[in-house]
């Protein structure tokens, strides 16, 4: 019983009715980014360092939110593509407990190393742990792509325990669960500009994209159609480790995000990786944006980390998901 | 007796059978023959209360079968579909000795390892009887399953595509088999099949599916007619008399 | 794989396949024999007081409590793990993914985030732990029967959305772990990590009469468990009402991960590493061989570990930390090499 993960493109409504709709969706995620500019318990229009704040706090932390919604929604997408299942992201791959791993082991083998280096070695355990990941994927015999996201979790639940057990004889599992809850409170100028490699990586995964979609069709199909498979899937590992180290190292981890908006805009269009990349980073944006406000708003002027909301948001979305594919089965 | 009374089957928007209304008598070879999607699977996997019809229901000798419990129809009827994949380790023979399950629930008397006995030489497997099921090709590892269905010992036996894995020595071997089974044990088998000929050779009766409904049911003299199957299959059929039973051929 | 040559000869006359059980009995045997010595040790190795005096006696006592503790919550966790794995026909889960101790986490969490630290110890007693356990049996059931039971139940979108939750309990726990003081949280990660000093006498005997009763249901059950792991069509060929057995056997493993984890907190690769364990030592893939095997097995590995980790290393604490450990490596190492489920 596995559930193909391809659906056709929605309908015969034309592209052209359509040709309006991204535009709209721009627009509307713009505007969210000028509320958060504006959203926060320090009042910019009134106070003394008003203009300050702006730009040390509130611009770095927007431009912080898009790149990372963008960061983590396509790696789900690739993640997505590359593995042909609706289920697979970051965070159900053991991939973002890996980055974390690689931060924890940073932080105790040099203390006083700067990000660029901690989100180095984040990005390169992130990488071993997918690796390790497809490698299990390929060996294991699956008969349902249910039982995907499930191995995964597993894999990140084993990752967490090596984590936490370093944590604990080092004592520093409190510390360890504040870094880790995402959260964008602690964006100021200076302490984010890496999270700009995620527009390189975007990028690069656009152009990319159609060989993802080829290579997710299985080794044989893509080599008989000339795509180097092995490259490609090292290519997308690499991108989709790098935006996990990136985003875990400054941001925190951010749960379901890459699962809910790529599944959120395939259901609507299909799955045409190349056109969908734009509607993955507005959507990875205006989610992100939306819970960050919601987070600051909810209990002012405490913050609540965008994980939390993203947690509680993600879930009902992705129970929602699963239990669509049931009554479709 | 089989009856099936109105029994239909929805998928979604999709109707992929029914209604269908069908008397199958007991006793003999009854074979479910169709085009792809005719919904012949369907409707063997609803008699044998694998999966439940969305209208209509299905008696097997006056029992209804969504309604008996399961341990009692488990005597009376067997159902064998495509193969499973489980993840425990299991010889021929423990494989075979599970038939015997809804008898014993268990515990193996002497009486049931006369039955397993009996099943795995009926099947002509006693020369990999302790082997693991993983280790064999696929049409050992079928006729294992169909043994186990033997040592059930149920009178009504539904096979879902038997022949599937078999090469032609064992096909052959599978259908004299069953119907050795119909002859001399008095049991009613209803087979799914893809090969007409073995339908015609060996059935008493054969029923025609054609887009979830009923086509035609009949002998095997009465339904192996170019007018009835061309129309059923979209293809040309020739038929031919061979030794007393027809043949299709339908090649080039 | 091609078939067997028609001219091998023709195999000798078999006798009756209890022929191959002979073989697994000096394996029981022998772990019977290492369980028991496991336990002695326990129980003397060290004691002060020379033995037979009442001072001897008095330390033998109170190790009786962790010795006691260690059996159940082997037993525990080695049934349950197996029983899981029949259940979802899946041998890479483990039952506490289910979000088991995701909830009471967050359930010890939310006692010291809003009560303080201290009503962890205050509270600490027979109806808490009663409670406890109602609450994650309930939260199962719950969930089984929303998501399984139905017409449309599916078995793996039910572990997912059982996942889901535990990973939501996990950021609530998070959370609300965040805000509390460093000394509190101490105090609250002694309880979250399984830790033997964690049971209290009082709730002992309850426990261990439960899990008997529930390893007796089990033990019952042998037979059908053998059949439900050929798979649904085959399970309901042969008469079993194939969605009614499973419930039954999921909610029998809540049971017994929730009295486990109540007394000791969370344990999750424990059960995976006893129960792949059994799989490849026992001989035989019958439940009835499989489950008291892997029920001695644990004994012996937890009781082990317990004594090495006290006498030799005197890191009493770690077990549960070190198992974790061990158990997440095993873990991926033998999905690596394995080739299928």
């Amino acid at each position: 019983m596995t559930a193909t993960t391809t659906r056709p493109p929605s309908g015969s409504r034309t592209r052209a009715s359509h040709r309006f709709a991204l535009p709209v969706a721009i627009a509307v995620v713009a505007g969210l980014m000028v509320l958060s500019l504006f959203v926060g318990a320090y009042d910019i229009t009134e106070k003394e360092f008003g203009t300050e704040m702006f730009f040390i706090s509130r611009v770095p932390r927007t431009v912080a939110l898009v790149l990372a919604g963008c960061a983590m929604s396509v790696s789900g997408l690739i993640m997505q593509m590359l593995t042909r299942n609706r289920f697979v992201e970051p965070t159900t791959t053991g991939t973002t407990e890996w980055a974390a791993l690689g931060l924890l082991l940073t932080v105790l083998i040099a203390p006083g190393a700067n990000i660029a280096t901690k989100m180095v070695t984040a990005s390169l355990a992130a990488f071993v742990g997918t690796m390790i990941f497809l490698a299990i994927l390929r060996r294991v015999a699956l008969r349902s792509s249910l039982v995907v996201p499930l191995i995964g979790i597993m894999l990140g639940a084993v990752v967490s325990a090596f984590t936490t057990y370093l944590a604990v004889s080092t004592n520093l599992l409190q510390m360890l669960g504040t870094w880790f809850m995402g959260s964008f409170t602690g964006v100021v100028r200076g302490r984010y500009e890496i999270l700009w490699l995620v527009a390189v990586i975007v990028a690069l995964a656009y152009v990319a994209a159609d060989r993802f979609t080829i290579a997710g069709l299985g080794e044989e199909v893509a080599t008989s159609v000339g795509v180097r498979y092995h490259l490609v899937v090292f290519f997308g590992t690499s991108l989709v480790a790098l935006a996990t180290g990136v985003t875990t190292v400054v941001v925190g981890m951010l749960p379901f995000l890459g699962l809910v908006v790529p599944n959120v805009v395939s259901l609507a269009r299909g799955d045409n990786l190349r056109s969908n990349l734009p509607w993955v980073c507005v959507g990875g944006v205006g989610l992100t944006v939306t819970c960050d406000i919601i987070g600051r708003v909810v209990r002012m002027p405490f913050e609540v980390p965008i994980a939390m909301v993203l947690g509680l948001v993600g879930a009902v979305v992705f129970i929602f998901l699963l239990l669509r594919q049931r009554r479709d089965a | 007796m089989i009856t099936v009374s109105g029994v239909t089957k929805v998928y979604g928007d999709t109707r992929v059978l029914g209604p269908i209304d069908l008397e199958l008598p007991a006793g003999g070879i009854t074979a479910l023959v169709g085009p792809n999607g005719a919904g012949k699977s369907t409707l063997l996997t609803i008699m044998g209360r694998l999966i439940a019809p969305t209208a209509g229901r299905v008696t097997i000798a006056g029992r209804d079968v969504a309604t008996t419990p399961g341990r009692e129809l488990a005597k009376l009827l067997s159902i064998l579909r495509q193969e499973n994949h489980f993840i425990t380790r299991l010889t021929v023979r423990d494989l075979v000795g599970f038939g015997r399950f809804p008898h014993s629930r268990g515990r193996l008397t002497a009486a049931d390892h006369e039955q397993i006995d009996r099943a795995i030489a009926f099947l002509k497997l006693e020369e990999i009887t302790d082997r693991y099921l993983d280790q064999l090709s696929g049409g050992q590892r079928q006729r294992a399953y169909v043994a186990m269905v033997l040592a059930q010992d149920t009178e009504y036996i539904l096979l879902d595509e038997p022949l599937n894995n078999l090469d032609i020595r064992h096909a052959v071997s599978m259908m004299t088999q069953l119907r050795t089974a119909a002859d001399e044990l008095g049991k009613t088998i209803v087979i799914v099949v893809h090969d007409l000929n073995f339908a015609a050779a060996y059935a008493d009766r054969i029923v025609v599916l054609n887009q979830g409904q009923v086509a035609h049911v009949g002998t095997p003299t009465e339904i192996m007619c170019p007018e009835v199957l061309t129309g059923v299959f979209e293809t040309p059929f020739r038929i031919t008399n061979h030794d007393g039973y027809p043949l299709a051929v339908y090649y080039r | 794989m091609h078939e067997t040559v028609t001219k091998a000869p023709p195999a000798p006359v078999r006798p009756m396949a209890a022929a191959r059980r002979p073989r697994l009995w000096p394996r029981f045997v022998i772990l019977t024999v290492l369980a028991v010595a496991a336990a002695v040790l326990v129980l003397t190795w060290d004691i002060g007081p020379a033995p037979g005096t009442r001072g001897f006696w008095l330390i033998v006592n109170m190790r009786v409590v962790s010795v006691a503790t260690i059996v159940i919550v082997a037993a525990c966790q080695a049934v349950a793990t197996v029983l899981f794995h029949t259940a979802t026909s899946n041998r890479i889960l483990t039952p506490s993914i289910m979000g088991f101790d995701a909830l009471y986490v967050v359930m010890q969490t939310g006692l010291v985030f809003f009560f303080g630290a201290d009503t962890l110890s205050r509270t600490d007693g027979l109806p808490k732990v009663v409670l406890q356990s109602l609450l994650m049996v309930g939260f199962a059931t719950a969930l089984y029967t929303w998501l399984f039971a139905g017409r449309r139940g599916d078995l793996h979108v039910m572990l997912l959305i059982g996942v889901v939750f535990g990973i939501g309990f996990g950021a609530l726990s998070t959370f609300m772990q965040r805000l509390l003081t460093p000394s509190e949280f101490d105090i609250l990660s002694a309880r979250l990590f399984g830790n033997l000093s964690n049971s209290h006498k009082e709730y002992l005997p309850w426990a261990g009469l439960v899990v008997i009763v529930v390893l007796a249901l089990v033990w019952q059950r042998r037979h059908r468990l053998d059949v439900l792991a050929l798979g649904r069509e085959t399970a309901t060929n042969l008469g079993l009402h194939f969605k009614r057995e499973i419930i039954v056997l999921l909610i029998l493993t809540a049971v017994l991960i929730s009295i486990s984890t109540t007394l000791v907190g969370p344990m999750t690769f424990f059960g995976f590493i006893i129960a792949t364990l059994s799989y490849q030592l026992v001989g035989s893939s019958r439940h009835w061989h499989v489950l008291p095997f892997a029920f001695l097995l644990g004994v012996v590995t937890l009781l082990g570990g317990y004594f090495v980790l006290r006498h030799v290393f005197y890191a009493a604490g770690l077990l549960s930390v070190i198992i974790e450990f061990a158990g997440g490596l095993f873990f991926l190492i033998y999905l690596l090499r394995k080739g299928s489920l």
